[in-house]
């Protein structure tokens, strides 16, 4: 594209609700905050395990492992990609099958969409591919609130394991442009994008180009599961309102993870091989009972899980008595960004007039995931 | 997602204030879920609670 078609395109877009910063809809779309792992990690279904904000479906004989890659920036513009890799393969598709990276949009942030209005506006999704299957590959996008709405497109990777920059444009029909395309203005899912690796005859059947209310891809999709030889990469993810694909909009890093950090936060020991802690005041709370505030980076969307990895977890301290605890199970997350962790049946009973500390050893973590 | 050993865990206060919260095994790893409808993984167990196949035992 030249520059004055660029320019043309971004100003477009400006007059149809898109802006010149924020105007990207997905979060860690050049795949730059990885807080769980960047090493080869098994997909899991409905899991979050590499990357940030990009989940697994993943259900069937068939098996995968992300992970971080490095080095495609001369190609894309992008240093890091999430590359797939097929460990087990799976040839013979069942019907109720699905191998899909998924991402979730926050409703709340999807209001400038104008979905359940007829002044709706067109999104056009842009995105680095690499794939040994070439072919023909699809993608669902899906309106979650009231009735559902699934946009499915078709796309080509024209050659195997060759990068490809790929553009999709999706125009409201009259559904999405009625009372039941509306997205609800909370919290919760309000689009959810798939892109296929393969799933079976269940979801298949869906009208490229098109929305339906129950199907995901059609039959034309090629199976990226079939061989353990089968990798695929993908980056610079961008949703943008407007009929035209503008150039990715990077952001510094650390813009990009406290976006994250709305989703989910891993507070780990930093400082490997000193033996140094992070610790946090903490009172009593009962008999033997002590409680500490944990205070997230920012806000969350909703409360968390938390989780508590390593050997030896987190220790609570008082007066020279202390306990650890590798599963600190009583907790009450707030939105605020707030956590309150209640250490039970401790081997001590905290004197009430004496301050403590809860801390984090240095082979342990903890995890807060608010994630959609 | 697999989720076993729900139960549910309180810790009441001095001044009778009480936390409460569940914990449970998912993918393998001890979690502390919060009682929200906000929370995907709470969602899950009461989805899997309705259909029978979780049960979540009472806190001691």
């Amino acid at each position: 594209m030249s520059k004055a078609a660029e320019l043309a395109a971004l100003i477009a877009n400006v007059n149809k609700g898109s802006s010149l910063a924020n105007k990207n809809f997905i979060i860690n779309g050049g795949m730059q905050v990885w807080q769980r792992a960047t090493a080869a990690t098994a997909a899991v279904d409905g899991a979050y395990k590499t990357v940030d904000r990009f989940f697994n479906w993943v259900s069937g004989g068939g098996a995968y492992t992300t992970e971080q890659s490095t080095g495609h920036l001369a190609t894309t513009g992008h240093e890091n990609a999430l590359k797939l890799a097929v460990t087990t393969a799976d040839t013979s598709i069942a019907s109720g099958d699905y191998y899909v990276i998924g991402y979730k949009i926050e409703a709340q942030d999807l209001q400038s969409f104008k979905y359940g209005s007829s002044s709706a506006n067109a999104v056009t999704l842009s995105f680095w591919i690499r794939a040994t299957k070439a072919g023909t590959h699809t993608l669902f996008f899906s309106k979650n609130d009231s009735t559902q709405y699934i946009y499915v497109a078709e796309y080509t990777v024209s050659a195997s394991d060759t990068w490809e920059h790929i553009t999709i444009t999706i125009l409201p029909d009259s559904n999405i442009k009625a009372g039941a395309g509306a997205i609800a203005n909370d919290n919760g899912a309000g689009i959810t994008i798939g892109f296929v690796l393969k799933e079976g005859s269940n979801y298949e059947g869906a009208t490229a180009s098109a929305w339906n209310t129950s199907k995901y891809t059609t039959s034309n999709q090629v199976n990226n599961m079939d061989s353990t030889s089968n990798t695929w990469y993908l980056t610079g993810v961008q949703l943008e309102i407007g009929e035209k694909a503008t150039e990715f909009e990077h952001e510094p890093y650390e813009t990009t993870l406290a976006k994250c950090h709305r989703y989910f936060v891993k507070i780990n020991d930093d400082f490997t091989g000193s033996n140094a802690y992070h610790a946090w005041s903490s009172i009593r709370w009962g008999s033997n009972q002590q409680f500490a505030t944990v205070a997230l980076p920012q806000p969350i969307r909703a409360q968390a899980t938390v989780t508590i990895t390593g050997t030896t977890g987190v220790t609570f301290k008082c007066d020279g008595s202390s306990d650890s605890k590798t599963a600190v199970v009583h907790l009450n997350t707030e939105k605020s960004g707030l956590v309150s962790f209640y250490g039970n049946s401790l081997s001590f009973d905290p004197a009430n007039s004496k301050a403590g500390t809860l801390f984090i050893n240095d082979d342990s973590s903890m995890q807060f995931d608010a994630e959609l | 997602m697999e989720i076993k050993d729900a139960q549910y865990k309180e810790s009441t206060s001095d001044w009778g204030v009480k936390a409460k919260a569940i914990e449970a095994t998912i993918d393998g790893v001890v979690c502390s879920i919060p009682i929200s409808e906000d929370n995907r993984h709470y969602n899950e167990i009461m989805k899997q609670v309705k259909a029978g196949t979780l049960t979540i035992k009472d806190a001691d």
